[in-house]
């Protein structure tokens, strides 16, 4: 089942439900003809339908509102703060082409810093799907969530089946080939699309000897700190992977959680270091980048192999001074 | 008392309880009084005669929604939800005060007030989407916004004019309160607003200008409006309107005035004489 087919079905059991776009189609084509005046295209208009919608909300209605993410967040961060964060309304922010997504359309369509301004507003919830099972999944439970929403819409086709249903607030766990009892070597963190690819690095890294367990994320807010904790009490390297700026994403969230809860953990983060992509088609975005799953993997390594030197050299210091 | 001006006793009546009610609003941290007093007269006739709503229909999903977008001039709707019983009137004594929550922006948890607002260019938007559902479900209520004229010039209000337009919604009406002033200087001295009423009109807006110190003029603007396209009323006002010391100033915005100025501005208010205000009560924010 797709998005839009997901979306008319909920549409069509609950008339509370509202969708509107600044003129951004690309995900619900078919739905004009289909909800008739329910269907709500404003025009260009971010801000107007930010606003629209938390009128819509005020009546009871539940709107999904869709525009390209960097338009929607940016744009009209103003009005989703003001008008759906003070008004605490049970709007639900759908951003397209989020993060690498926008591909080669340049600095303007990238969304990499939407993470740290959605998850900024309180109660706002946070959805990262990896793919468009798992996007269709937790729709009904984001209507029933009440609260405001932004999604980061990615469609893309599974690259593994879920292990877990999609249960909000909860990540899910690809576990290394450890024994239960044992430390894992690596953990990466990640969400969205990018969990594919630390699937290929978690083959590859396992290869090499490296027990390796796979988080996905699924919402950022909420968070699920429980599994983030117990990531960090026990791997010896935590990885946070993430197609955002590395201010403000999950390395932000890991960081403020593991300092908090005082767990004295190795995080590396993989993400973009204050500087915007390199815009290209996909796979030769995480090729120039350093997302693939084989970059991703070389990454580790290397930070590995620093890390032991670093060591040595420390036992070196030690040594030498006694 | 001609025959007019004893039809409309009973307004100006409730507008000067209203304008008192600011006066006294504007002192111990103060408010903004001079678009304050310049909307006090349109919200008195709004609730006095064309809002369809009233205290005990405040969640009634039938009723009118009157939205303030220009939220600073919040102490005139106050005063009169207050002297219409929305809310018990000595409540406005806890204006700024931690032991309730009357600030100098709309606060939607106050018995009347629709939504919150306070940044400029946004309840015209929210605005529209009060009209859309309402259309959805075929109700026949209305939605008023007060805009300010300083707040034109914020972008997401013309965005929102071509929206209402295409949406042909008919229950909406905007109300400019054309004071002519922005914070620090006239409108026209900063970004130029007129020629308004063909700006609107040119939107596909149906547009009236009246006098918004006239409430002949309201009842006929507000007798009824257009089909098929939403409706404005550019009511021309004056800021600090009622208190000659304070009309028209550009440094008459937000005030905050000693208890003896507020006594004095009572008595101005009934006509005594102009109140001789000193150089530090007077602030731009």
């Amino acid at each position: 089942m797709t998005f839009e087919e997901k979306l008319l079905e909920l549409a069509i059991s609950d008339d509370r439900i509202i969708v509107m776009t600044a003129e951004n189609r690309a995900a619900i084509r078919n739905l004009p003809s289909k909800i008739g005046d329910r269907f709500i295209d404003v025009g260009i208009a971010e801000q107007t339908m930010i606003g629209a919608a938390a009128g819509l909300a005020l009546r009871g209605r539940v709107p999904f509102v869709h525009a390209l993410a960097t338009f929607l967040t940016l744009r009209a961060f103003e009005f989703v703060r003001t008008d759906v964060g003070i008004g605490q309304l049970p709007v639900i922010l759908v951003g397209g082409v989020p993060g690498f997504l926008s591909e080669a359309n340049g600095p303007t369509h990238q969304a990499v810093e939407d993470i740290s301004l959605m998850r900024g507003i309180p109660n706002m919830g946070v959805f990262c799907p990896a793919d468009a099972t798992e996007l269709v999944d937790a729709l009904p439970q984001i209507v029933a969530s009440g609260k405001p929403f932004y999604i980061r819409y990615n469609a893309c086709a599974p690259a593994a089946e879920h292990r877990m249903p999609f249960d909000l607030g909860k990540a899910e766990i690809y576990p290394s080939n450890a024994a239960a009892d044992v430390a894992d070597d690596i953990t990466i963190l990640t969400y969205g699309f990018l969990l594919g690819e630390a699937l290929k690095a978690q083959t590859l890294l396992q290869a090499d000897g490296f027990s390796t367990r796979i988080i996905n994320m699924r919402t950022l807010s909420p968070i699920d700190e429980n599994i983030i904790i117990d990531a960090a009490d026990n791997s010896e390297l935590l990885v946070t992977l993430e197609d955002h700026f590395q201010v403000g994403g999950l390395y932000s969230i890991v960081s403020e959680i593991i300092v908090r809860e005082g767990v004295l953990s190795n995080v590396m983060s993989i993400s973009l270091e204050n500087r915007w992509f390199k815009p290209a088609l996909l796979p030769d975005v995480l090729d120039y980048e350093g997302f693939t799953g084989e970059k991703i993997a070389e990454r580790i390594r290397k930070r590995i192999a620093e890390d032991e030197t670093m060591d040595d050299e420390l036992f070196e210091d030690f040594y030498s001074l006694n | 008392m001609s025959l007019n001006d004893r039809k409309y006793h009973d307004l100006e009546a409730l507008a000067l309880r209203v304008r008192e009610h600011i006066i006294k609003m504007s002192t111990d941290g103060g408010c903004f009084i001079g678009a304050s007093l310049s909307c006090t007269d349109l919200l008195v006739y709004l609730y006095s005669n064309v809002l369809h709503v009233s205290p005990s229909r405040v969640d009634d999903p039938n009723r009118d929604y009157l939205l303030l977008s220009k939220g600073h001039d919040v102490p005139a709707l106050y005063g009169t939800l207050a002297e219409l019983g929305f809310i018990e009137r000595s409540r406005l004594a806890n204006h700024l005060k931690t032991n309730d929550s009357i600030y100098w922006h709309p606060n939607r948890a106050i018995a009347g007030i629709e939504f919150h607002s306070g940044s400029l260019g946004h309840l015209l938007s929210v605005a529209i989407g009060i009209a859309l559902d309402i259309k959805l479900r075929g109700g026949t209520n209305r939605v008023f916004v007060i805009l300010g004229d300083g707040e034109l010039n914020e972008g997401s209000i013309w965005e929102a004019l071509l929206v209402a337009a295409s949406k042909k919604l008919d229950n909406l009406v905007a109300i400019v309160d054309r004071n002519g002033f922005q914070a620090n200087v006239p409108t026209e001295e900063l970004s130029p607003l007129e020629p308004l009423a063909p700006k609107f009109e040119a939107f596909g807006w149906s547009t009236k200008r009246i006098n918004g110190h006239d409430f002949e003029q309201m009842e006929d603007a507000f007798a009824s409006f257009d089909l098929g396209r939403p409706s404005v009323v550019i009511a021309d006002t004056i800021r600090g309107k009622g208190l000659p010391s304070i009309e028209a100033r550009a440094d008459r915005w937000f005030v905050n005035f000693s208890h003896d100025e507020v006594e004095q501005l009572l008595e101005e208010l009934h006509g005594g004489r102009t109140t001789a205000l000193t150089s530090e009560t007077l602030m731009v924010r």
